[in-house]
């Protein structure tokens, strides 16, 4: 499994974590090309329906970041999000998803050295869990002719 | 003791007959002996055709929303704290409802009483604790509390929260603490054990949605059950969409679950899905230390916060 790349749905905040990413990429830290960025407007917007339609769908790895809390855009988005978050992993976790599939951080748009150093930890992670397993939706054994 | 049915003919007939309600929720006796079914209550001779025992499974919260007439409703305890959530969802206002309410002695497992009766039940009977099934072999007797339903075992509120019309005292509470043994059990085992359990767990769901329906939370105009564009969760019965679903289901009830059993008591195909909204009410209480419908002054888990709420997860 030397070659495996994975794929990494990452939902980016569209006022913190979404600059970050802008200041890590125009300030020109590494980090590897596996990350597929969805733009939210908060991560308060994100749904546990999203987060299973990416596995669903073949993401290996989900990332979700947003404003570090008290910095929230929206004043309070990220407060519920970080409720929602708590229980939707314990939840994920408890049914078997390993604990290292999905990760929530805090970076601010003057964070582009976090953005960089999380993108790293967060692939290097999910590499070492291997392509995911769980709540895949493969194509049908058979198709009625 | 006192007779629950005799008191809610006679409540629910008054407030139906000087006009106070225009319907009361309650239960009638079921086509089948030992399941009674909702019943809505319209006239003050409907009134009379109104039950109580330990065969009333479901939640009667769940006809409430939405409803715009002035309501009545029979509630045990883990019912009227739904009927908390509805107010506080603004699902129904609280002038609206008079709650009569039922302290609650627990709810019979259906299908312990299946058990008990060994064939087909032509006939159940509950007196004084005891219930006794007939069939074509002859009848067999059990203790009520030998046959409660594993929530009503473990019950925290067997009071109603909110009770506009006590007729019947308090009934002295069975448990101090949550128990969550069975939870506890899950959690000890590794990752692909884990999968592999609800794997099991779920493979003969057959997608009836009986548990949603049965369920008092449940009540968006459109289910993402159905919609279709971006389709959430496929219709068929492959074991990644009907986790999928189970997993949406419970974590809609999360922070707003009462633990009343509806949904297991609906299942056909008797699927322990308790399992996977009590992890949520456990998680609740241990973060956040809720319990969801105690009190008309609170918002729901998932609807407030704290600026110090845990996130050590969070990088």
């Amino acid at each position: 499994m030397t070659d495996f790349e994975p794929k990494i749905i990452t939902f980016l905040c569209n006022w913190c974590s979404y600059g970050a990413a802008d200041l890590a990429g125009v300030s020109r830290f590494q980090y590897p090309p596996n990350m597929r960025v969805i733009r939210v407007p908060c991560s308060g917007r994100i749904s546990p329906k999203m987060i299973l339609a990416a596995l669903r769908k073949g993401a290996d790895g989900i990332w979700v970041s947003g404003c570090h809390p008290g910095d929230c855009h929206y004043i309070e988005g990220n407060y519920y999000a970080r409720r929602k978050f708590t229980l939707l992993k314990e939840l994920l976790e408890y049914q078997g998803v390993e604990p290292g599939r999905i990760h929530f951080s805090w970076i601010s748009s003057a964070e582009g050295v976090k953005f960089a150093q999380v993108a790293n930890d967060v692939i290097a992670e999910v590499r070492k869990l291997g392509p995911a397993k769980h709540f895949i939706k493969g194509a049908p054994k058979e198709i009625a002719a | 003791m006192i007779d629950y049915t005799e008191n809610i003919r006679k409540i629910s007939g008054d407030l139906l007959k000087n006009g106070k309600v225009d319907v009361v929720i309650g239960y009638k006796r079921g086509t089948l002996p030992g399941i009674n079914e909702p019943f809505l209550a319209k006239t003050p001779e409907d009134a009379e055709k109104l039950v109580w025992d330990s065969q009333c499974r479901l939640n009667l919260a769940n006809y409430l929303t939405g409803r715009k007439e002035n309501v009545a409703i029979i509630a045990k305890g883990c019912d009227s704290r739904n009927v908390v959530t509805h107010i506080v969802e603004r699902r129904v206002t609280r002038d609206q409802v008079t709650v009569i309410g039922v302290p609650c002695t627990g709810m019979t497992d259906k299908n312990k009483v299946k058990q008990l009766a060994g064939g087909e039940i032509l006939e159940l009977t509950e007196k004084n604790g005891k219930i006794t099934v007939k069939t074509r072999k002859g009848e067999r007797s059990a203790d009520k509390s030998e046959l409660l339903q594993s929530n009503c075992a473990n019950c925290l509120h067997r009071n109603p929260v909110i009770n506009d019309i006590p007729f019947a005292d308090p009934v002295p509470e069975i448990n101090t603490a949550r128990n969550d043994d069975e939870i506890k059990k899950i959690e000890a085992m590794n990752p692909a054990e884990r999968w592999a359990f609800f794997d099991d767990l779920l493979s003969t769901c057959t997608r009836c949605y009986a548990c949603k329906n049965a369920c008092p939370l449940c009540y968006c105009p459109t289910c993402f059950v159905d919609e279709s564009q971006p389709q959430w969760v496929g219709k068929g019965d492959d074991p990644v969409d009907v986790r999928t679903y189970h997993t949406l289901r419970a974590f809609h009830c999360a922070g707003r679950c009462t633990d009343c059993g509806a949904c297991e008591a609906a299942c056909p195909m008797n699927i322990k899905v308790r399992l996977l909204t009590g992890k949520l009410e456990k998680s609740c209480y241990e973060r956040f230390g809720w319990e969801a419908g105690l009190t008309t002054d609170v918002r729901p888990a998932l609807d407030t916060f704290t600026t110090h709420d845990p996130e050590e997860f969070i990088k």
